[in-house]
């Protein structure tokens, strides 16, 4: 018998952990974004009375900035992607004896606060900045273009900071890649796009999945990099959260606009999985 | 109102006090290593450390937003009160902002349990909130004989015409800051400020009654008096600056880094951060009050009802201490706020002749006459407005 409830009891601290952490406050959330307002109540005051209809409403009311979240977190994570998949590879395949020096620089930067580092991007991109004087003399960009206050600006800092969540699992795929894989397909006459194309990408697919999703869901949710590198053109649903339940103190709208970005991510995520169909994930 | 120009002879007593201190809406950037470190080093409970019964009076303050000495680590007004009265005060800088306070102790307010502070100091939308659901004390007007030295124009607030349970600890006046080598002119008027120079480079404030404030008075509305339709003509106008490119950003005090990184050359912002970055950076920067008028607001001493009676005596004393124009002075030689205690001015002739001058800190009576208080709000409108301008603001 007591052999029997090991397992669930080594489960305990992590299920209550879940339970006092997830589950309770995903309750607490569902049940206020059915709310409304106590007629003559005071600034916050909200009773239930199961208004489904709070979720259109709110939906409705933010789309702009719910298309805007979902643009930006693909577009970034299709950049981090693009620029980590060689990162990776090179550090697994071709770094030697530096391949952990390289991937502790990869970690580096959360060595400082994610907001302290996103506040060195306005810096950096600002007017008194070494880029954009340099881009101006360069001719790139005009004289009156700026970089900060711009999507560009938001969809760079997004990339930059989730940059490692890409970067790490796909190393940790790639790293595992048989090297007599690529040899044999090598012996039996693919050149290198076909090797990789056949042989590392498919086997590198569970890297892949990983680092999208760790990249794609904090993303889709992030607004530090929009309230902080972007002007109210760039807003995103997250920024709209925020302001709901702080400044306007509409925690039924807050609570419901969460729900929905919750399942629309859930819902994306899950297609995703079963498009690229990696069963080593789910 | 622009910066005194004759002050720069003075820059050195002007830059010490600057650089003792951090304006306390600087800090609420949470970053900037010098505000970080005099937050640590004057974080958590001032006050006597005399022990016994302790708790006698609990004051929870904006940090960094009464005279502090960096090298006792004390504060010296507040010392001194202890002093004479014998009062054990507690001082605690742990007010880092309205709705976040609030959220700490309502529930404690609402079933009438000790929140752990005699004294709170909200701006007055919030001090308003405070009022309207009766969760503060009304003071014995005998303990606060001073309470009639405070400024006309911060008087008689909507929320407390009588200032019978609120009085203002510091104000804060908002109007045009503007980089003066992109604006040689200055700014005055609404026209000025949206002018070819900076477009795309203005910063407003996300504090909806500072920003609409100054537009309404600009459209020749007064804040005092707005309706709802005024007041969402005057959010639709900053809307549209914003669709059309005008405006970059809707910010809290972070537009004081816009504009000494050269992103921002124009705001709409407050007179303690302008004060300073107008002392930091010589001649590069100025304030004003529109001509159309400005917007003054405050943050407020008040007593919550969940005070014990000896606690709000208590309280009583120290307010009617610092409305001493005397203290006030030497408050005010440290915090850049506008003083709201008259006669505060003749006493910083004492202490320092150069800030006796200051228009920050003692604006004139011309100035103050153009400085206007926005009408407190009815429920449904503080949610409806802020909603509108928050949606204004791209949220």
């Amino acid at each position: 018998m007591g052999k029997n409830r090991t397992p669930y009891l080594l489960l305990l601290p992590g299920f209550a952990f879940l339970f006092t952490f997830f589950i309770l406050p995903i309750i607490n959330l569902a049940q206020t974004s059915t709310q409304t307002k106590i007629a003559g109540g005071d600034t916050g005051q909200y009773e239930q009375t199961l208004h489904f209809r709070n979720y259109i409403d709110a939906f409705v009311a933010n789309k702009e900035q719910f298309g805007r979240s979902f643009l930006y977190a693909i577009i970034s994570t299709l950049l981090a992607l693009a620029i980590s998949y060689p990162l990776a590879y090179a550090i697994a395949f071709k770094a030697g004896k530096y391949k952990n020096l390289l991937l502790v620089l990869v970690v580096a930067p959360f060595f400082t606060s994610f907001l302290l580092r996103t506040i060195a991007w306005k810096q950096i991109l600002g007017e008194e900045g070494f880029v954009v004087p340099t881009l101006r003399s360069l001719g790139i960009i005009s004289q009156s273009t700026t970089l900060t206050s711009t999507s560009f600006a938001v969809v760079m800092g997004m990339t930059y900071n989730f940059l490692p969540f890409m970067t790490l699992p796909l190393f940790a795929s790639i790293d595992r890649i048989d090297p007599r894989t690529l040899e044999a397909s090598g012996d039996l006459y693919a050149n290198g796009y076909t090797t990789f194309r056949k042989v590392t990408l498919p086997l590198s697919m569970p890297g892949v999945v990983a680092g999208t999703l760790l990249t794609f869901i904090p993303a889709a949710g992030d607004y530090v990099n929009a309230s902080i590198l972007g002007d109210p053109t760039t807003k995103m649903i997250g920024n709209v959260i925020e302001s709901r339940f702080f400044k306007i103190v509409d925690y039924p709208t807050a609570a419901a606009l969460s729900f929905t970005l919750m399942a629309a991510i859930l819902i994306l995520v899950t297609l995703y999985i079963r498009k690229a169909g990696t069963e080593e994930l789910v | 109102m622009t910066t005194n120009n004759s002050r720069e002879e003075n820059q050195s007593s002007l830059k010490d006090i600057v650089s003792a201190k951090v304006s306390r809406r600087g800090v609420f950037a949470g970053i900037g290593g010098l505000g970080a470190a005099a937050l640590l080093a004057s974080c958590g409970s001032g006050g006597s450390s005399s022990g016994g019964k302790s708790g006698a009076l609990r004051w929870g303050n904006w940090p960094l937003y009464l005279d502090f000495d960096s090298k006792t680590k004390k504060y010296p007004s507040l010392e001194a009160f202890i002093k004479k009265t014998g009062i054990d005060t507690q001082y605690f800088e742990d007010y880092n902002d309205n709705d976040e306070f609030f959220g700490k102790v309502q529930a404690q307010l609402k079933l009438k349990k000790d929140i752990g502070y005699d004294i709170v100091t909200p701006t007055d939308w919030m001090a308003a909130r405070w009022i309207r659901l009766g969760y503060t004390q009304k003071f014995d007007m005998a303990n606060v004989p001073n309470g009639a030295n405070i400024l006309d124009t911060l008087a008689n607030p909507s929320y407390d015409p009588k200032r019978e349970q609120s009085l203002t600890w510091q104000g804060i006046m908002s109007g045009f800051g503007w980089n003066t080598a992109k604006n040689p002119k200055g700014i005055r008027t609404l026209d000025d400020l949206f002018a070819p120079q900076n477009k795309g480079k203005i910063v407003v404030l996300s504090e909806l009654r500072d920003t609409i404030g100054i537009i309404l008075l600009a459209q020749g509305v007064s804040p005092e008096k707005v309706t709802e339709d005024q007041y969402m003509n005057a959010v639709d106008f900053m809307a549209k600056k914003i669709a059309d490119g005008w405006i970059r950003g809707v910010k809290g005090n972070e537009y004081a880094q816009d504009l000494t990184s050269g992103d921002a050359t124009a705001v709409i912002g407050w007179s303690g951060d302008m004060f300073i970055l107008a002392s930091e950076n010589k001649g590069k920067f100025d304030f004003a009050i529109p001509e159309s008028g400005g917007t003054i607001s405050g943050d407020n001493l008040m007593i919550p009802y969940t005070a014990t009676a000896e606690a709000k005596k208590n309280a009583e004393a120290l307010i009617n201490y610092y409305y001493d124009p005397a203290v006030a002075a030497q408050v005010a030689a440290y915090v850049n706020y506008v003083c709201p205690v008259k006669g505060a001015q003749a006493e910083m002739e004492k202490i320092d002749p150069e800030l006796a001058k200051s228009e920050y800190i003692f604006p004139t009576a011309k100035t103050l006459a153009n400085l206007h208080v926005f009408r407190s709000l009815t429920t449904d409108e503080e949610t409806s407005w802020t909603e509108a301008f928050q949606k204004a603001a791209g949220n």
